[in-house]
């Protein structure tokens, strides 16, 4: 019982703290390191959810759920890095052009 | 499919669709776009008299479509909804030849031609409405495709006025529709039914029912130019003279005040509104419109606006004969309806033609013009005797039935205020008459260019209206004119 | 047990493979895919409204464990309106991409896209309609980087980090809702759901996770430029089909799973969120000189609408924000599809451009102008029946400040709908035959407009799907 408090406990913490750090960070690899972090934390409430079963085995819904959700965020990240990627070389293709622009960080 | 289900569609249609059709006429194509013109207002006509010629055979027509929940769309023709639907059939058709001589050779016409019939079906629409929601759509549609016509020319106080006429138009719509949409919310449906549907629930909800009718009056009253709401009605003034007579003979005002009508006689009931006590109000308000209109009139230079002041004024009859409570002045009211009509028709066609032949704008500049122009000055005295009530033009009856039915409801002192109306709408369109015919020319005026004095095309339709005007006077004994169908109305709604 | 509504997920699915597979002449692949799905969109809407709600078991497995595709009143018109509209938008993305790589992109993308929006439209799960989201979510994204500059990249990026910020919400209150109620069907959890802390929290998570996807105020600030910085055809789905996605989830769920909820403190908190939308972001709009940003701002405001239904609650309401949606969907691919004709036309969206090139189009600038006489919600179009439908429930329930706010939307949607319409008529030196819009492009924006006004004219077929709830028959 007290395990499932833990993992739960945590879940909500990092959820909370990924999600504060979510909304204030004004990079977009901050900003993605956080929506990771707080994923994460959503995967572990789940996981934490997973206790409530009769038989005593573990309920293997939430498993599916965590790994679809593991395999959803992971493609968003990838998206994020690319486009952040793409973002950043257009930047400096436009930097070099026009040589007098100034070094830009995302918002 | 028959006749008794189509008809009042099919009405509708003859404008609709020939003014979608010639949106996409190349502009160069005069003849044809002429034709449809022209050729769907008489087919309106016909169409109207074939209604006409039932209803008095004691035939019902309706077209019924699903629309939203409570509320179907209806299209039905009962005697007030007749009545509209003829002065409005017979004035376009005066308006589409006039219009089609006053534009000639100007751009856009394609354009122009295309929202006019649009306006017409929207009109059409509104006097064939058969409960509020249906009204409401096509006095809708109404406020957006007049629009168009008011800042036709480009200018920058064509765009000006547009501007004023859609924050008032706009404004009272949502009013309007508040006030449709409480009804609904109280009563269930909006379903126009003679004598009123609302009188039952007066125990319970009379506050919100007061709330109701002030804010469907407020919404009507903008286009019916009801002081305070009457503001855009001289500044629309800038757009050309067939938008200016159809405008404030037919479509917009006179919607307002078939609107009011409705609200009066078919949503609360004339019995139940006296009960609420709103149509002391109304009526008040209707009297401050008709002096106040008839006094700026007086300080107007410009021809067009002085006519836009006296039909603020003039529109405010019909509200006053509606909300006085009496039989007569019911009649007085809704007879207007037609006898404003023809005779401002006939007041801006003039309008147009001094404009168009002569230049001529300022009232002044009218001085001796009669000798140029006799048989539109002729027209114009008719139309100006018929605002004052000078019998045997039209509005003298209406003069007449509006007093009559005044004093019959104990309400005298709207005598006064008829008399003072009149007195007013001589000072300022006697001498108007009296210069043009006896002065000496102030400014110097261009010979005839065409064989009549100006465009047939622009004088046939003025000497129509204006013979109309006589007629609609003269023979009003008759159960088959504009008074005679005043009367049946008023027995049917005033069935105690 | 019929299998249309599968087939409205896999013949998109299908198109997008196959026109990955054909490389350069996708066209053909879109347009037979198009047909084909809305020709089944359009039969198992006729279906739903002769005989009720349609069901299909995925593999024969039932919920809990199965997946259950669930198609009622609401779901079917939705698949058909936003399917044609989806259709006819794509279509103009045909003559705004030259054929190459990035038109058949935008074509893979598309119909993943749609078949996202469908399987979120069938879906009975709240885990299946997650996973739509995301699909939506992470095809718009590719959409919207489709555009031709740096700017389109940054908009897609932000919009990205925005949209699994908000699926994180979704995400974490489905996990309360399983938590209480072990299922994770959407009827099924709405039954079991008791009124409490866990329900009010998990829908509170849902709820903001779900408006700040939509752009609910105030989370609305990162969507105009999103909408504006996207290529036409993009903006034209996201702001019309797309964008109502996350909606879409919030009005199933409150309806089945949350209905107890709706009573409370959260419903009016949502309500206060869309009156300021309404207001706040209609007020915004007037002060746009672009027209592509005017029209993201005034669909924020729409947004409201439809949001305006949560604390309202009726079903009348309800079908009201159904009727917002499919009617702005419309409304909105009309407009960025006739924006974007004009500005390939004239160089720019500005609008104080607008004079000369409204003048050398006017066809395309009626679907323009049909589109913003929706976005006042006048008649004969089919915002002015939502916008009756939503006075009426307003009133009727009661709660008659909400008929205020939708009536004062209206005003201010007029001031800047005529500040863009009265441009037609100010006129201006007629321009050469290089001001001409693209042909295609002008006829979809008419035929967008066609549809905004046919839903206007004719209402009670669309109306009495979308009246039609779980469960009942015609």
């Amino acid at each position: 019982m007290s395990q499932w408090i833990l993992y739960a406990a945590s879940a909500a913490a990092t959820v909370a703290i990924a999600g504060v750090g979510a909304f204030v960070a004004v990079e977009p690899v901050r900003r993605l390191l956080s929506i990771n972090i707080a994923y994460s934390g959503v995967f572990m409430a789940f996981v934490a959810l997973a206790r409530r079963t009769t038989s005593g085995e573990a309920d293997p819904v939430p498993h599916a759920l965590v790994l679809t959700g593991i395999v959803v965020s992971v493609s968003s990240t990838a998206l994020a890095l690319s486009l952040t990627r793409r973002l950043v070389r257009a930047t400096e293709r436009s930097g070099r052009d026009s040589s007098s622009s100034p070094d830009e960080r995302e918002a | 499919m028959s006749l008794e289900t189509t008809l009042p569609l099919l009405v509708l249609l003859t404008s609709l669709v020939p003014g979608v059709v010639i949106f996409f006429l190349p502009e160069k194509r005069h003849g044809i776009r002429t034709l449809l013109n022209v050729g769907a207002a008489v087919a309106k006509l016909g169409l109207t008299a074939v209604m006409a010629a039932g209803i008095a055979a004691g035939h019902r027509y309706e077209t019924r479509f699903r629309f939203v929940p409570s509320a179907d769309l209806v299209l039905r023709s009962d005697s007030w909804a007749l009545m509209f639907v003829v002065l409005s059939a017979m004035l376009w058709l005066a308006t589409t030849i006039y219009a089609v001589g006053y534009l000639e050779g100007s751009p856009e016409r394609s354009r122009f031609f295309g929202f006019f019939s649009l306006c017409v079906a929207s009109t059409m629409g509104i006097a064939l409405a058969g409960n509020l929601v249906t009204f409401f759509v096509f006095y809708e549609m109404l406020t957006v495709t007049t629009y168009p016509l008011v800042v036709h020319r480009g200018t920058r106080e064509a765009l000006h006025a547009g501007d004023v006429y859609l924050r008032y138009t706009i404004a009272g719509g949502v009013l309007l529709l508040a006030g449709i949409a409480l009804v609904y919310a109280l009563a269930g449906h909006g379903d126009f039914t003679e004598g009123g549907f609302l009188a039952p629930l007066g125990e319970r909800h009379r506050t919100p029912l007061i709330v109701a009718f002030a804010l469907l009056v407020a919404g009507l009253a903008v286009k019916a130019a009801i002081v305070p709401f009457h503001r855009w009605l001289p500044i629309a003034m800038v757009a050309p003279a067939p938008v200016s007579a159809l405008l404030h003979a037919v479509a917009v005002v006179k919607a307002g005040a078939f609107g009011i009508t409705r609200v009066l006689y078919d949503v609360f009931g004339l019995h139940f509104a006296r009960d609420l006590g709103v149509t002391g109000f109304l009526a008040i308000a209707a009297a401050v419109t008709i002096i106040y209109g008839s006094c700026a009139a007086l300080w107007q230079s410009d021809l067009k606006r002085r006519l836009a002041y006296s039909t603020v004024s003039q529109i405010s009859y019909i509200v006053l004969g509606m909300a006085v409570y009496g039989a007569l002045s019911t009649i007085g009211g809704s007879v207007h309806l037609v006898h404003q009509g023809l005779m401002k028709v006939t007041l801006f066609f003039c309008a147009g033609n001094l404009a168009e032949e002569l230049g001529v704008h300022d009232v002044h500049d009218l001085r001796g013009v009669a000798r140029r122009m006799p048989l539109t000055m002729a027209a114009f005295t008719i139309g100006a005797l018929g605002m004052i009530g000078i019998p045997p033009v039209a509005g003298f009856v209406t003069k007449w039935y509006l007093g009559i039915g005044a004093l019959e409801a104990g309400e005298g002192w709207c005598v006064v205020v008829l008399l003072a109306s009149s007195l007013l709408n001589a000072a300022y369109f006697l001498p108007i008459v009296y210069d043009a015919w006896f002065a000496e020319p102030r400014i110097v005026f261009r010979d005839r260019v065409a064989s009549a004095e100006v465009r047939l095309s622009l004088l046939l339709p003025t000497l129509a209206t204006a013979a109309l005007s006589i007629g609609a006077g003269a023979l009003a004994g008759f159960s088959w004119s504009p008074l005679g169908w005043a009367k049946r109305i008023a027995s049917q709604e005033l069935r105690p | 047990m019929s299998a249309w509504p599968a087939w409205t997920v896999v013949i998109p699915l299908v198109g997008a493979f196959a026109s990955w597979l054909v490389g350069r002449k996708s066209a053909f692949v879109a347009i037979a895919s198009a047909l084909a799905t809305v020709g089944v969109t359009v039969v198992l809407a006729l279906e739903v409204h002769a005989r009720g709600t349609v069901l299909h078991r995925v593999g024969g497995w039932g919920a809990p464990l199965g997946i259950e595709l669930r198609v009622d009143g609401p779901a079917a018109l939705l698949l058909v309106v936003l399917g044609i509209v989806t259709a006819l938008t794509s279509a103009s993305a045909v003559a705004h991409f030259p054929m190459g790589r990035r038109r058949s992109t935008f074509i893979t993308l598309w119909l993943i896209a749609w078949a996202g929006l469908n399987a979120l439209l069938v879906s009975a799960d709240l885990f299946n309609l997650y996973v739509a989201l995301e699909l939506i979510t992470l095809t718009s994204v590719g959409l919207i980087s489709l555009g031709p500059s740096r700017e389109s990249i940054r908009a897609a990026l932000q919009y990205l980090l925005v949209a699994i910020l908000g699926s994180l919400g979704y995400l974490l209150g489905v996990a309360l809702v399983y938590g209480e109620c072990a299922t994770l069907d959407v009827a099924l959890a709405g039954e079991r759901l008791a009124r409490g802390t866990v329900s009010s929290a998990a829908f509170a998570l849902v709820a903001a996770g779900l408006s700040l996807k939509s752009g609910l105020f105030p989370l609305h600030a990162w969507l105009p430029s999103a909408y504006a910085n996207a290529p036409s055809p993009a903006a034209a789905l996201l702001s019309g089909v797309l964008g109502k996605a996350a909606f879409v989830v919030l009005y199933r769920i409150t309806g089945e799973t949350f209905p107890l909820v709706l009573d409370a403190a959260p419903a009016q908190i949502v309500g206060v969120q869309a009156g300021a939308a309404i207001v706040w972001c209609s007020l915004l709009a007037l002060r746009q000189r672009r027209l592509k940003m005017l029209i993201a701002y005034s669909s924020l405001a729409q947004i409201g609408y439809m949001f305006l239904a949560i604390p309202i609650g009726t079903p009348l309401a309800r079908a009201g924000a159904l009727y917002i949606a499919i009617s702005h969907a419309a409304a909105s691919a009309a407009i960025f599809t006739a924006t974007g004709a004009l500005e390939r036309a004239s160089g720019n969206d500005s609008i104080d451009a607008l004079p000369g090139v409204a003048q050398r189009n006017p066809l395309t600038f009626f679907s323009l102008a049909i589109g913003g006489v929706n976005l006042m919600g006048l008649p004969p179009t089919g915002g002015f029946i939502a916008k009756w439908l939503l006075v009426r429930a307003a009133l009727e329930s009661g709660q008659w400040w909400w008929a205020v706010v939708v009536l004062v939307g209206g005003l201010i949607a007029a001031a800047y709908v005529f500040r863009v319409l009265r441009e037609a008529f100010v006129p201006a030196v007629p321009l050469p035959a290089t001001a001409d819009a693209p042909q295609l492009a002008e006829v979809v924006s008419l035929l967008l407009a066609a549809v905004s006004l046919l839903l206007g004219v004719s209402p009670s077929w669309p109306l009495s799907l979308a009246m039609q709830s779980l469960g009942e028959g015609p």
